[in-house]
């Protein structure tokens, strides 16, 4: 019964050796996929390349009906996995700051790490920016305090919140995920060309 | 064999099949580990095991690194770290395999590569703040966020892309 490592069947000292693992092939996708190119990633926000909303929403899509689905099987126990905590705020404050920094720098922290991996001196330079950015937030911590532990309500969930079945959301968020991917294709087709 | 992988440098996987795999990629490490993958936080632990290394009196009364500083442990002996170094091998796998591999500055031919740089570099450091807001990236609470159905997740991933399209016009010109 999932998750196998806080149930004991597999040993806890394997929990780093599976990271590597993990990251490998977590890396090794995302490269595959063309995520070690700025150029590639930024085309979602200006319609010449919509890999990012294709690669995201399938991901997320394959991610939550697996793990739904090993749930209702009772193979994984969904309340034992860890859920982002919730607060609202800083969430929404947080995610327009990083995609302003997702548009000027054409990456996120995990595709800096694949970028960089591939010599993209562009990528190294976001890496660079993103330790500062950190360094930044640490300093001044002080004023930020009561924004980022501010509006908390826990460890919720969208069915907790919005009060629809799980097997609901993910079903309207497939057909959501699907018509986007038409229109995404729609768009492309007459967005000038971009050679990359 | 090297007009192959030269032919093969601008192939990358069809989108929905990446997405295929990074899904399951995902769905296996809640399988086995219960937590999501992630990114920034591998950052975050980089930058306060130096701090904290460089200063530790100051590190330990700001009360941001002072939540990551463990007694006896290096705040770099976290899960995300080991992980982030796997992203860093499987990224040059991938990209040794296909023929990726050149040091350079990937730029739009209509800015310099000293504008590029200038300009990735202020990205980050937004994004670096920001993921420290939201308590995640794009992985992190995004991917992993949404994978559980985590409000914080969605709410994140929204206002990345909601931020990013909001000012997308008016860097255009870095791009396109």
């Amino acid at each position: 019964m999932g998750p196998l490592i806080p149930n004991g069947v597999i040993p806890t000292e394997w929990n780093f050796v599976i990271a590597i693992l993990i990251g490998i092939a977590f890396g090794f996708t995302l490269e595959a996929s063309g995520f070690s190119s700025s150029r590639k990633i930024a085309g979602v926000f200006y319609g010449y390349d919509f890999a990012v909303l294709k690669v995201f929403f399938t991901a997320a899509l394959v991610s939550m009906i697996g793990i739904y689905y090993m749930d209702y099987f009772e193979l994984v126990n969904v309340e034992q996995l860890f859920v982002l905590p919730t607060y609202t705020w800083s969430a929404i404050i947080g995610g327009v700051i990083m995609g302003f920094g997702f548009v000027l720098g054409g990456f996120c922290p995990g595709t800096t790490l694949c970028a960089a991996a591939i010599g993209k001196i562009d990528g190294m330079a976001t890496m660079v920016g993103i330790f500062i950015g950190i360094f930044l937030f640490s300093e001044f911590y002080d004023f930020i305090e009561p924004l980022f532990d501010g509006s908390y309500l826990g460890r919720i969930t969208i069915t907790d919140s919005l009060g629809i079945s799980p097997y609901w959301f993910i079903f309207l968020f497939t057909v959501f995920a699907v018509i986007a991917f038409y229109f995404a294709d729609v768009i492309r087709k007459r967005v000038k060309k971009v050679f990359y | 064999m090297k007009i192959h992988i030269e032919e093969n440098k601008h192939v990358y996987w069809n989108p929905y099949f990446g997405g295929l795999i990074l899904g399951l990629v995902i769905l296996f490490t809640f399988y086995i580990t219960g937590r999501g993958p992630g990114a920034s936080g591998a950052f975050k632990s980089t930058i306060v095991t130096v701090v904290n290394d460089v200063a530790p009196t100051h590190a330990e009364n700001n009360a941001y690194y002072d939540r990551f500083i463990k007694k006896g442990d290096s705040p770099m002996n976290t899960w995300l770290v080991y992980e982030a170094l796997g992203l860093l091998i499987g990224g040059f796998l991938s990209g040794a395999l296909s023929g990726r591999l050149k040091l350079f500055v990937e730029h739009s031919p209509k800015i310099t590569s000293k504008k590029r740089i200038i300009v990735a570099l202020l990205g980050g450091v937004f994004f670096g703040l920001g993921a420290q807001f939201a308590r995640g990236c794009t992985s992190g609470a995004g991917l992993s966020g949404l994978a559980v159905l985590s409000l914080g997740g969605f709410i994140t991933v929204l206002s990345i892309f909601g931020g990013g399209y909001a000012i997308a016009y008016f860097v255009r010109k870095n791009w396109i």
